[in-house]
């Protein structure tokens, strides 16, 4: 077994058992550091592939920030997860038997393995050869050149999200007081303070 | 890219320009003062790109196939922008009146806008995501609009989650189709469809995506979100949601089966024949019991989208032509009716209430009349424009050999109208109850009246609409 059977036979794992803990463990908090080691399982599979920037953003963006944002919600919420798994039981069975199918579909596609004509080489040829373009380099040309619609689109989608977000959440409130710096700045020792002399015994 | 690529976009283009200069301009100046004129405005941008968008001609593919502007996308584009400006038009006054009308409104309604399109446009598995995703994401947003209302906010969650559901497994059945064909282009997968037979894999993945659009359908057995949803959003908002999305989805679903998989009509006959029978069945029988309006809409469209996948699964070119025109009379009516119901009122509260509406017609002769030949035209009673619709239906699915669909699609029609026909007995025979007003606007009262015109006049010719939608279908099924 060379080296690299071993490390995809080692990533491989790391990446399905960290998908199942991620499913089974009873803490939530547990949940999410298990889904951080299937991603970084799935980021060895990527540089294994030869696709270092896929690896990389996978690395930085979900596990630097996605799953540490994931992490966070599920600390701060307050979500009571023994009622739901307790909801759960009752349609386990069902789940249970949609993923037996599902299984057994896999299975199938599995068995037959059976590609279309021309489908190998139609996927080859979206990769240049390495000493042609590095993978970063590649990926830039291609999306900006290629699927600069689908980009531009990506774009529109984000916008969508954004004004979504803020249409969603954003209350102007009126009756809140607000700092107002420049008055601050502008207050005058002379009449924001002055000296009271308070007789013995009585009141202001 | 070249500037023949921009040329075919440039519908799509200036219409996401115009969202978001309207955008930055609001935000900029007025706010939600400018809710009202940009609402109009964008309604009149829709029917003027509508106008641009039917003066086109030929068929063009342009970003390597990804993006196609033929007969087929333009007949459906300019139905979802005439829908979608008729829509904001008239809902426009019961929005403010709610105090939801706020600039963000049009805006997202716009750029969903943009995303249908893209989807009847689509020429590429990637491409039918984005236009997708664009589309289903504002109408979460503009779902829970009213969000101080747990309903509303409720029917945005329910919507969201469901969608993401949905979109899962049309990746899923993307990402195997796209590891059986070798492509995610259109061109390509019914090439590999063609050659010899369709392998399993591909099959599965036919299977999926048809199960994710489904959901953007909402045929059964994925309609549960479909009443819920109804029910919680504003009603303007409900109106659009029952419109122009529902073409958009059905003109994507034809694009995939005709587009891609035209080379396995067998293969997913069976699947829509299934989804059509199921969704006509459930969508008349389940209304039967609800009080609501909304709701009772709901399954009014599902069972709608029941005999619109009919004429998608007789698999032929005059099945797609009578999908086309039924999703166009389904639009028409769809606007009269619920110009009707997002003015109905009673104390400032809007109403819902089925049995608000008794002695309706007897107080107030025009609309009644005019919802009375909606309702009619909603069941498929002879001379309104909706029998024609679904006829095309029906006989091109006993053309294609699916006798057994057209007749369980008569049967599900008639006991469809027994919910259609009790609305109307309540109208004009009901007892005498806390009644309803009607604050409606003059542009929702020109929507009511002026469909309710159209479902009768245009029995004489389909306004032409007919020869639109025969080339539309043929330069789908070549």
């Amino acid at each position: 077994m060379s080296v690299a059977d071993f490390a995809f036979y080692l990533f491989a794992l790391t990446t399905v058992v960290g998908g199942f803990f991620t499913v089974m463990a009873r803490n939530p908090v547990h949940s999410v550091l298990w889904l951080i080691t299937a991603f970084v399982g799935a980021t060895g599979l990527f540089v294994l592939l030869g696709a270092e920037f896929v690896a990389m953003l996978l690395m930085i963006v979900y596990v630097g920030a996605v799953a540490v944002l994931f992490l966070f919600v599920v600390m701060m919420l307050d979500v009571d997860f023994a009622a739901l798994k307790a909801e759960m039981a009752k349609s386990l069975p069902l789940a249970l038997l949609i993923g037996v199918i599902l299984l057994m579909e896999l299975g199938t596609i599995f068995g037959v393995w059976q590609f279309s004509d021309g489908a190998e080489a139609a996927r080859a040829a979206v990769t240049p050869a390495l000493d042609v373009a590095h993978n970063t380099q590649a990926l830039g040309m291609i999306l900006y050149t290629d699927y600069i619609l689908l980009f531009q689109l990506a774009g529109l989608i984000l916008l969508v999200a954004m004004i979504g977000a803020i249409v969603l959440t954003l209350r102007h409130r009126t009756n809140i007081k607000r700092q107002n710096v420049i008055a601050q700045m502008h207050r005058d020792p002379a009449e924001a303070m002055k000296i009271i002399d308070v007789k013995p015994g009585q009141g202001l | 890219m070249s500037s023949v690529d921009i040329q075919t976009v440039l519908p799509e283009l200036a219409l996401a320009i115009y969202a978001m200069v309207a955008l930055l301009g609001a935000v900029y100046t007025g706010k939600d003062a400018l809710a009202k004129p940009i609402t109009w405005i964008t309604g009149a941008v829709m029917v003027a790109i509508a106008l641009m968008v039917a003066g086109g001609d030929g068929a063009h593919a342009s970003f390597g196939g990804m993006f196609l502007d033929d007969a087929y996308a333009r007949f459906a584009k300019v139905a979802i922008l005439l829908a979608a400006a008729a829509v904001l038009v008239m809902g426009e006054a019961t929005m403010s009146r709610r105090g939801l009308l706020r600039f963000e409104y049009p805006i997202l309604v716009a750029l969903g806008t943009v995303g249908m399109m893209m989807m009847v446009s689509a020429g590429d598995l990637m491409s039918l995501y984005m236009g997708l995703e664009l589309q289903s994401l504002s109408l979460y947003v503009v779902a829970s609009l009213n969000r101080d209302s747990v309903k509303s906010t409720e029917a945005g969650l329910k919507y969201f989650v469901l969608g993401a559901l949905s979109s899962g497994l049309l990746l899923y059945g993307a990402s195997l189709t796209y590891g059986y064909a070798g492509t995610t282009l259109f061109s390509g997968i019914i090439q590999a469809a063609n050659d010899g037979h369709v392998g399993l894999g591909l099959l599965i993945g036919l299977v999926f995506v048809t199960a994710g659009l489904a959901f953007k359908v909402s045929a059964v057995p994925f309609h549960m979100w479909t009443p819920d949803v109804y029910e919680g959003a504003p009603t303007p908002v409900t109106a659009f949601f029952a419109t122009a999305p529902k073409l958009a989805a059905m003109g994507l679903f034809g694009r995939v089966l005709f587009d891609a998989f035209g080379g396995a009509i067998g293969d997913w006959q069976q699947i829509i024949a299934l989804l059509a029978v199921l969704s006509m069945f459930l969508g008349a029988i389940a209304a039967i019991g609800q009080t609501n309006i909304k709701r009772l809409m709901a399954y009014s469209s599902i069972a709608h989208m029941g005999f619109a996948l009919m004429g998608l699964a007789a698999g032929t070119e005059y099945g797609v032509q009578a999908m086309l025109l039924y999703m166009a009379v389904y639009l028409t009516m769809n606007i009269g009716t619920f110009a009707f119901i997002m003015s109905m009122e009673r104390d400032g509260r809007p109403v819902a209430d089925i049995s608000a509406l008794n002695q309706f017609a007897v107080n107030d002769k025009l609309r009644g009349l005019a919802m009375l030949i909606l309702l009619f035209s909603l069941a498929g009673v002879p001379p309104m424009l909706g029998f024609f619709a679904k006829y095309g239906v029906l006989i091109a699915a006993v053309q294609s050999g699916l006798a057994w669909l057209a007749v369980a699609g008569v049967i599900a029609s008639v006991i469809g109208a027994f919910y259609y026909l009790r609305i109307v007995y309540f109208m004009y025979f009901g007892e005498e109850g806390a009644g309803v007003e009607m604050k409606m606007s003059p542009a929702a009262w020109v929507a009511l009246v002026g469909s309710a015109a159209i479902v009768v006049l245009g029995v004489v010719n389909f306004f032409g609409i007919e020869t639109a939608a025969a080339a539309a279908a043929e330069a789908l099924v070549k």
